[in-house]
């Protein structure tokens, strides 16, 4: 019976690759046409080519193919413009399983970049999403959005000038984001409200913040944790935060290097952190109104330890920074907790166990009593807080197809 | 057990040719879309406006804003099957079942039924293996309709029904696009035959009848429940109707089917179908999440009494494609519907 199953098998295999073909767009006539129709046609297992050259869209690109890799000739070889987009919410939308985009660049997108929805298996490989005009408010969101999906490898992807994210993974499972590089957006990487996360090895610069790992309430998919965030470089995030209001992003601090909110089970390790001149790591509650009982609005189960911390801190860019800053001697310290622990969340019966390990000292404990109760601050200057050892979240594996590209 | 074997006729009906001069049943149901809207037979004639047999106009008491197109319906059901009353959600169609609606523009909305230009005619299929999605697009001699699967543009130009000249770039959905709209739980669906919002009058070549009760009396439906309890949608543009029905109403046509808990938009946690209860779920006092420069430097989804602080109402005002709502099926701004929404929201009480 296994021989017969494994030679079924070996024989799909063999079908599937036998029938699997490359569909080949090149530049010239009517580039929307040709390029939307190769994604209707391919068929699991294709690859759909788009040769060197500088394709101009009109509209919004869309694969709802499982199983197809699009590949182009690399970042810099095969561009798709949207700069004459006349619709769709983002460049390109991906909605099927096991799909690899590869080796080109979307520009200036009227919305998100690359966006996938509900898609397990998804790489976004050696990529280049950028908004060409600079940082402006009018660019779009985000550059790679893996959202609602499961095994996210995002791989040498680089992306400039997002309005909020550029690299942003909302309400997904099992995620890489490595060799990657983040600059001159709002936030330059974002995990938001997602389990299982390995950030490591990326280059986040000359945002308005380098990493961010949050939660926010009323999602469909509440309680993110267990992200580890390491060997990355956080530096010189120096870009005015550009978001318009009413984005979550609007409210990080310019010059953050990372920043850790109403998440759990966060490791921050092994990463240069320098030249940030709001802080280098912040953990922070969620303080807006909110009426989700599932949520909790406070950072816990932090480990900050081992990380290579430069400058950071002399200009903090918070309301009343300068006041703590001067109370501090001139220059906030590397880590900055706002220190909520006695709270009770909403549908809550006793308050929150909040433990954190903060080793990269010298610590700020603001002692908040509530999340954004900034009258009520008690700043104190720690060498560390250490509530004991806690387990790092298990390093992320993804699925065999994914871990080779 | 009457009902197995029905059900067992109507599918050894699915496998029979089609009747002669009938619908195209296996043309229908075949694994590929047919090159022409006219290889179905839906209708017995080149413009596409005398249904074949089989074949029902109907209407829904709150549609889609569409640009302004004018759009006609027609559902067809194969010989022998009807389709299950559902008191939420689309009502429940058999396999070789089409919904058929055709997009068009007269030339001066003050004389609708003179020089109307069909631009296309879209198709949802009930195959064996789910439901698709494909669209035809009309010639110039509008004499025949053709498959176009990547979405062309179309230039429109019409005179409206305040008499102001109005052009459109007009966007035919790619095969994609048509299911980033019907889309539940990532698979393709109808989303306007719902019981409540086909409970309304259509005037019928034999007089005016309810559609649930004509459907129900031709054959077409079962399992409908007495008329006092079907649940209705109310018609947006009724001024004698309640305000926040009718604005509920048009959200969940206009917005509802990405925004809910299965839709495209189900990861914003913004849901606006009339199911919808929860007062943040429906925007108030609710926080965007991946809007971008969408919110307009405004904070909340929904503030009561305050349209100009709202997203919702920022959204629908703007032809932005980063910031528009919705994201697809329109490049103008919906004057009317905005003022409704608008209105709603001016006069929206604190929950």
């Amino acid at each position: 019976m296994k021989t017969l199953m494994i030679a079924a098998g070996a024989a799909a295999l063999i079908a599937g690759a036998a029938e699997a073909k490359t569909l080949t767009v090149s530049p010239g006539g009517d580039v929307q046409e040709k390029l939307q129709t190769a994604l209707l046609d391919a068929k699991p297992g294709d690859t759909v080519m788009i040769a060197a050259g500088r394709y101009e869209l009109t509209d919004g690109l869309s694969l709802d193919v499982a199983g197809v890799t699009v590949k182009g000739a690399g970042p810099e070889a095969t561009v798709l413009s949207f700069k004459g987009q006349k619709s769709s919410g983002e460049a390109f939308l991906v909605t099927s399983n096991r799909v690899i985009v590869r080796d080109l660049a979307v520009e200036d997108s009227k919305g998100d970049g690359i966006k996938s929805k509900g898609v397990d298996q998804i790489s976004f490989v050696n990529l280049r999403v950028e908004w060409t005009g600079g940082p402006k408010d009018t660019n779009g969101a985000y550059g790679v959005y893996p959202v609602a999906s499961t095994n996210v490898l995002i791989d040498r992807v680089t992306v400039k000038g997002a309005a909020d994210a550029g690299i942003y993974v909302g309400q997904s499972k099992m995620i890489i984001i490595k060799n990657s590089r983040a600059e001159f957006n709002v936030a330059g990487i974002e995990i938001e409200n997602s389990m299982n996360a390995d950030v490591h090895d990326n280059v986040a610069t000359h945002n308005a913040g380098g990493i961010l790992v949050f939660d926010l309430p009323n999602l469909p998919q509440m309680g993110g944790h267990s992200t580890r965030v390491f060997n990355n470089k956080v530096v010189s995030n120096d870009t005015q935060n550009f978001a318009r209001k009413g984005a979550i992003v609007g409210d990080v601090p310019t010059g953050t290097g990372i920043m850790l909110m109403a998440n759990r089970d966060v490791h921050v390790f092994g990463n240069e952190i320098d030249q940030n001149k709001t802080a280098a790591v912040m953990l922070v509650s969620y303080t807006q109104k909110y009426d989700d009982l599932t949520y909790d609005p406070l950072p816990r189960d932090i480990v900050v330890r081992d990380n290579k911390i430069g400058k950071n801190g002399w200009d903090p860019q918070f309301p009343g920074g300068d006041v703590v800053a001067k109370a501090l001697g001139g220059t906030l310290p590397p880590v900055i907790w706002d220190g909520v622990t006695n709270y009770t969340r909403k549908g809550g019966t006793a308050p929150e166990v909040v433990h954190v390990r903060l080793l990269d000292g010298p610590v700020a404990n603001l002692h908040f009593a509530a999340p954004g109760s900034v009258f009520t601050a008690k700043p104190a200057v720690v060498p560390s807080i250490d509530d004991g050892p806690m387990a790092e979240p298990k390093p992320v594996v993804l699925p065999k197809a994914q871990s080779g590209l | 057990m009457r009902a197995v074997i029905a059900a067992l006729a109507a599918m050894a009906c699915l496998g029979a040719g089609p009747a002669p001069g009938g619908v195209a049943l296996d043309v229908l149901l075949a694994a590929k879309p047919a090159p022409t809207l006219a290889d179905y037979h839906l209708f017995t004639d080149e413009d596409a406006q005398h249904p074949n047999a089989g074949v029902t106009p109907y209407a829904l008491n709150t549609p889609l804003f569409s640009d302004y197109a004018e759009k006609t319906r027609f559902v067809y059901l194969p010989p022998g099957t009807k389709a299950r009353y559902r008191p939420t959600g689309a009502l429940d169609l058999p396999v070789g079942a089409a919904l058929i609606k055709t997009f068009a523009y007269p030339a001066d909305f003050r004389r609708p039924g003179e020089n109307v230009r069909k631009l296309e005619t879209r198709l949802l299929i009930h195959r064996r293996s789910g439901w698709t999605a494909q669209t035809y697009v009309w010639n110039a001699a509008q004499t025949e309709a053709v498959l176009k699967r990547a979405g062309p543009r179309i230039d429109v130009s019409f005179v409206d029904a305040k008499g102001q000249r109005r052009q459109v770039d007009y966007k035919v959905p790619n095969s994609n696009q048509c299911k980033e709209c019907h889309s539940l739980s990532g698979r393709i669906a109808p989303i306007g035959v719902k019981a409540r919002n086909l409970n309304g009058d259509f005037a019928y070549a034999e007089g005016v009848e309810n559609q649930l009760a004509h459907w129900t009396r031709a054959g077409l439906l079962a399992g409908a429940p007495a008329p006092q309890t079907w649940p209705r949608t109310a018609v947006w543009d009724s001024p004698s109707e309640p305000l926040e029905g009718r604005a509920r109403a048009y959200l969940d046509g206009n917005c509802g089917h990405c925004h809910n808990p299965r839709g495209m938009a189900s990861t914003t946690g913004l849901f606006l179908d009339l199911e919808e209860a929860r007062p943040n779920r429906l925007g108030f006092g609710k926080r965007p999440v991946a809007a971008g420069k969408g919110s307009g430097n405004l904070e909340v989804d929904l503030v009561p009494g305050k349209p100009d602080a709202s997203i919702i109402a920022y959204r629908m005002a703007s032809t932005d494609p980063g910031v528009m709502m919705p994201e697809l099926g329109r490049s103008l701004v919906h004057d009317e519907g905005l003022a409704l929404v608008r209105d709603y929201i001016a006069k929206a009480a604190r929950p």
